[in-house]
């Protein structure tokens, strides 16, 4: 009787751990998948336009008449606005974080985190509209020539957007270095802004790039924003005052048109979602070494 | 000159009522039991305890005729004329050199000649050089405890200070370097006033002029250490010394 009691019990258990591990598998398949129908959409555009064109190529027009497969033009647009948010959020990002782990009380910091996490939680459409309608009139008033839609604002919002993600990613990594270190420079002579700048943030410096390379990976990947603000003209330049496009964009762009099923240009989404994949996965990758590293030195 | 000094952790009191005339130009010994408030103690001595929340202190600690507790003292100068050796030895991540160097930079000295010689001649006196000085870039977080606790020393040596807190300089330390530092400590009390905590009586008895004995935030006993050695007049103290408890 009690030995049947504990089999019943025992393949109870075994059930939820399977299950358990199913739910596990999922998302890994679900990756999995993803990478497989990029790869195998990709292949097929390349059988009919040379890898070498796509890279050299400097137009970017598969929904024209006279076509050209050249990914230059949409990295660029990625690239121009990525460095942009970039330039915002990191010194934004960065002096908030020194102020918030080495300055701030805890009263001032238990305000400031959760407000914070409020600007991370807008959602990304409403940062788009904010470029494109209260952002762009404005800077066109001090540049008047600036266009319309234009990498400047959605590159500028889209670093707001991503400021709380290097702050207090940064501010992690700053708390982690161990207070011993602030004493003993401290104990030299240091003022808050010497230890802060000379002993703190060096030592953290591995933690504080990985949430960098984290940031840059967001921005690269940011698609609403871009979409509503950036323009859709796919552009070899790094001029941010005219209209762009960035792989996210055009993606977009692509989608919501009503292009035909299994033609070239419906296959040009999988190979730039494929180009976006490849770009993240690598900067991804990185970060977590990085951050490997940086778990090492205080251990 | 220390008076009347009580000290809290968030109102918990671990000094109580502390009196100690600490001489210059002198080595003064802190002893007592695990948890009895020397590392407290030692480390109110040159302000570094502010830096812990919660901390409190009362009465008053006299350097130079003055108390460094006062409004207007400035904080950053009066720690560059105290150093001070941490129990857990805590170098920067940086170079041996860096390490060295640091304390000079932040003044704004940064010729090659003067950091050089100031790092060969502090890691002299720490009696470090000889296992270093053919890869001073290393990183010192690669040396062993003890030496990362010379290397510390090293550093409190470099900016000149006047007066040197030692809070159990030598727990990671083997013989021979301890030795060294010993001497060094000899050495140094020409030029310097010292404060250091250990656990080592021996020790205590060794270097020191004048010992106090700590128990539980109170100062049972102090005074010249032959006399706190050779003749303790409080039981507690002789109970101590002899290793009947603590
Ligand atoms: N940051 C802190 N917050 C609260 N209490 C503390 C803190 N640091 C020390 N204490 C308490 O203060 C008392 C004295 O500690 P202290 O470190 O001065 O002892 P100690 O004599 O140096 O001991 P040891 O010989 O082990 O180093 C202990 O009871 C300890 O628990
Ligand atoms: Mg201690």
């Amino acid at each position: 009787m009690l030995s049947n009691k504990r089999f019943v019990l025992k393949f109870k258990e075994f059930l939820i751990e399977k299950l358990l591990f199913l739910c596990s598998l999922l998302s890994v398949f679900t990756t999995i998948g993803i990478i497989l129908v990029l790869s195998f959409e990709s292949i097929k555009f390349f059988k009919e336009v040379p890898i070498t064109k796509f890279l050299t190529d400097t137009q970017w027009t598969p929904l024209f008449i006279n076509k050209h497969f050249g990914i230059l033009p949409l990295l660029c647009g990625t690239f121009l606005t990525t460095l942009i948010a970039i330039s915002v959020a990191v010194p934004v990002g960065l002096i908030s974080a020194i102020y918030l782990s080495e300055y701030a009380s805890w009263r001032i910091r238990n305000i400031v985190k959760p407000l914070t996490e409020i600007l991370a939680a807008v959602p990304t459409v409403v940062y788009g509209y904010f470029a494109l309608l209260f952002l762009t009139p404005l800077l066109k008033k001090i540049i008047p020539s600036l266009s319309g839609f234009n990498a400047l604002s959605s590159g500028i919002v889209m670093g707001i957007m991503i400021i709380p993600m290097v702050s207090s990613l940064s501010e992690d990594a700053m708390r982690a270095v161990p207070m011993g270190l602030r004493e003993g420079a401290y104990a030299v002579g240091s003022s808050r802004l010497q230890v802060s700048l000379r002993v703190v943030l060096p030592a953290a410096s591995s933690g504080i790039t990985a949430a960098l390379i984290l940031a840059i990976s967001r921005a690269i990947g940011e698609t609403m924003i871009v979409a509503i603000a950036a323009g859709q003209q796919p552009r070899l330049t790094l001029n941010p005052l005219v209209p762009i496009e960035t792989i996210t964009a055009y993606i977009v762009q692509v989608s919501l048109g009503d292009t035909p099923h299994g033609t070239l240009e419906y296959r040009t989404i999988f190979v730039c979602g494929m180009t976006l994949f490849l770009l993240t996965f690598i900067l991804n990758i990185f970060s977590y070494k990085l951050k490997k590293r940086f778990q090492e030195i205080y251990e | 000159m220390i008076r009347q000094l009580n000290a809290f952790y968030t109102d918990k009191e671990v000094l109580k009522g502390i009196n100690i005339d600490i001489l210059s130009n002198s080595v003064t010994a802190i002893i007592g039991p695990s948890g009895c408030g020397k590392s407290t103690f030692i480390r109110s001595l040159n302000r570094i305890n502010d830096l812990i929340p919660g901390f409190r202190i009362t009465g008053e600690v006299i350097y130079r005729d003055k108390n460094i507790y006062d409004k207007d003292v400035d904080v950053d100068d009066l720690r560059r004329r105290i150093g001070m050796v941490f129990q857990k030895p805590n170098p920067f991540p940086k170079s041996i050199y860096e390490n060295i160097a640091y304390g000079l930079r932040i003044y704004g000295i940064n010729e090659k000649q003067k950091l050089d010689e100031a790092v060969e001649s502090s890691l002299k006196k720490a009696a470090l050089w000889d296992e270093v000085k053919d890869n001073l870039n290393r990183n010192a977080l690669t040396l062993s405890g003890g030496q990362q606790q010379r290397l510390c020393i090293a550093r409190a040596l470099a900016t000149e200070p006047d007066v040197l807190l030692l809070d159990e300089p030598c727990s990671a330390t083997d013989p021979i370097s301890t030795a060294k530092i010993e001497e060094l400590i000899y050495q140094l009390k020409q030029n310097y006033t010292i404060v250091i905590v250990t656990h080592n009586m021996q020790q205590a008895a060794r270097v020191s002029d004048q010992a106090g004995f700590f128990m539980l935030g109170e100062l049972i006993e102090f005074g010249k250490t032959e006399d706190i050695f050779k003749a303790p007049k409080d039981k507690r103290t002789e109970d101590y010394i002899t290793g009947r408890f603590g």
